[in-house]
């Protein structure tokens, strides 16, 4: 039982929980309410881009998109056509994932990085629609939105918002762990270490990476429609080429095939800007800045760097008192 | 009936004709080997009967399946596995991992089910970890269970090729060049494998350069030259065929002395056989 607390796996979700639990006694305002959301929300989309460029070696540079459908999809099936917000947020959610399924299935048969290159222009293809189409978004202006109501319960305060995020974000967590601990996890990454190697062994290559590349497209749009309506107001800000690169800098940056890596990612990169809002203007070359850093100090990223020193450490302290023994 | 049923195939690159209008059969429950000189096309020819390579011309069936043109999954799906000349390991996993991939067929499961871990899907983890690391002892790895793969030695790694492989339990197993960078004590302990692997019912294609294996293990021999078959029968007809020896003798040494040790030692196994 002891074992099983502390394996990467419980003891990582127990640490996560205790963090989201205990958080709140450092939140003095709703402003730290306010980015704590943000960083719950945006860590679920780099939990879910993690698993598709960390497990199945792909890179998504059209994540902010499906990001942007599902706020959209819910802001617009729920405000202006006055659908309850989970049903119009499932409905999103449907839709993004058979968009993310027609897209990935052609291109994800192709070996290399093609997928890069064609959620590249799915994404500024998204942008330009929500920017133009602005009978039904709004235009550049946005689009306000209800708030998330189950039943007759509304959900307003930034407090409640705070627990519902903490605990998705376990949830996504959750899942993301059991995919990569699965038959089809270990697909995954045996084809990112050699394709031929796993299709030999009866893995569909691309069967698989349209899956989780779908899954991340799923969780990217159930962030987007959670943000709509916390914050109550959509703009095509959010839809942006930057914000697909942000969401992949966090990945990178937190610890590619790490799924706690990519929250730490989505915690830190989130926070700083808030807190160098000097360098509002430069954000871009402080992001740019930090990938390229991470690329060459820290290429694995920050957890898996960080949990291989403590190991190497932990290995050097007992091999040390071992020898004292002897 | 025969299990492997291959019909006029041919494999174009260009203008190189790597393999052309072979047929054979291969039956169940032997050794079948392929042999040949360097570039002869055996390599190309395993491609081909793991879906690795699509043929330019002529048919595959496995059993009453057709699979010519299907993807390597598919012929994994029908039972035939392989390991490589050039290793495919999965390096960023352990050794356990590597088999527990190969037995992906057995254990896959709806998404459903794997996202919520369903408690089926974690009994099922722990008896493919069990099954795993048995493969593992059978092909004599006891001794990397908890091994990262990247960590293992070459001779090693051959074995664990060959443990993913059967972790997929399959019918017919292809086996590019085990015996290759092994070291003699290595090569002699294949021999054994081999013949336990047929014990279990698997029927083994080896492609292999050491005459010393091929002519021990054989039942049946193909011979290859310039991708096209050379000779064909049970392994003691085929030793004493005079166009094998002048492939390997006459022609071969007059192309590239480089075969010198393979010709010493398909004449160290002839004379061996012949005593």
């Amino acid at each position: 039982m002891l074992s099983r607390l502390a394996s990467p796996r419980t003891g990582g979700l127990l640490a996560l929980a205790a963090a989201i639990a205990f958080l709140p006694l450092a939140l003095r305002n709703n402003y730290f309410y306010d980015i704590a959301i943000l960083v719950g929300l945006n860590a679920i989309v780099c939990v879910g881009l993690n698993l598709l460029i960390g497990y199945a070696g792909q890179i998504s540079l059209g994540h902010a998109g499906f990001f942007g459908l599902g706020a959209y999809g819910s802001a617009i099936l729920a405000s202006r056509y006055g659908w309850p917000p989970l049903a119009a947020m499932l409905t999103t959610t449907f839709a993004v994932a058979a968009l993310a399924f027609l897209v990935g299935r052609p291109i994800l048969r192709l070996k290399g990085h093609y997928l890069a290159m064609a959620t590249l222009g799915l994404g500024v293809i998204i942008f330009m629609v929500i920017t133009t189409e602005d009978k039904f978004t709004g235009g550049p202006d946005g689009i306000a939105v209800v708030p998330f109501s189950i039943g007759g319960l509304i959900l307003r305060d930034e407090r409640i918002w705070y627990w519902v995020i903490g605990a998705l974000l376990l949830i996504a967590v959750w899942l993301a762990l059991n995919l990569i601990e699965s038959p089809a996890g270990r697909a995954l990454r045996a084809l990112h270490n050699s394709e031929v190697g796993a299709e030999v062994v009866g893995i569909n290559a691309a069967e698989h990476k349209v899956m989780v590349f779908v899954i991340s497209a799923v969780f990217a749009s159930l962030a987007g429609s959670l943000a709509a309506h916390y914050s109550g107001f959509v703009t095509p800000g959010k839809v942006t080429f930057l914000h697909s690169i942000e969401l992949v800098t966090m990945v990178v940056f937190g610890g590619m095939a790490s799924t706690f890596g990519a929250v730490v990612g989505a915690a830190v990169l989130t926070t700083l800007p808030q807190l160098l809002t000097v360098f509002k203007d430069y954000e871009m070359m402080v992001f740019g800045a930090v990938m390229m850093g991470t690329m060459i100090f820290l290429p694995r990223g920050v957890v898996p760097s960080l949990a291989r020193f403590i190991r190497s450490r932990r290995q050097k302290g007992s091999a040390a008192s071992n020898g004292e023994a002897a | 009936m025969s299990v492997l049923h291959v019909t006029g195939l041919s494999k174009k690159f260009g203008g190189v004709n790597a393999v052309e209008d072979l047929s054979f059969d291969i039956q169940p429950g032997a050794v079948y080997s392929i042999i040949g000189p360097n570039g002869a096309g055996k390599t190309t020819l395993l491609n081909l009967l793991s879906g690795v390579y699509q043929p330019s011309a002529g048919r595959i069936a496995f059993g009453e399946h057709e699979l010519t043109g299907r993807a390597p999954y598919e012929f994994a799906g029908r039972g035939i596995a392989r390991t490589f000349q050039n290793l495919q390991v999965f390096f960023h996993m352990s050794a356990l991992e590597n088999v527990m991939v190969g037995r992906y067929l057995h254990e896959r499961c709806g998404i459903v089910s794997t996202l919520l871990r369903s408690p089926r899907l974690a009994r099922a983890e722990r008896a493919c970890r069990e099954e795993a690391a048995e493969i593992m002892r059978f092909v004599g790895l006891h001794n990397y269970l908890s091994a990262a793969a990247d960590a293992m030695p070459y001779g090693a790694l051959k074995r664990l090729e060959i443990a993913r492989a059967l972790a997929t339990a399959p019918k017919l197993m292809l086996l590019d060049e085990p015996a290759a960078g092994l070291n003699p004590t290595e090569a002699l302990e294949l021999d054994n494998l081999i013949v336990r692997l047929t014990e279990r019912g698997v029927t083994v294609v080896l492609v292999e350069h050491n005459m010393r294996l091929v002519m021990g293990v054989s039942d049946h021999i193909l011979v290859l030259d310039y991708g096209r078959k050379l000779a064909e029968g049970p392994a003691a007809t085929v030793r004493n065929d005079p166009k094998v020896i002048e492939a390997y003798l006459g022609g071969a040494v007059a192309h590239d002395g480089s075969y010198g040790n393979e010709i010493a030692s398909v004449v160290a196994a002839a004379v061996e056989m012949h005593r």
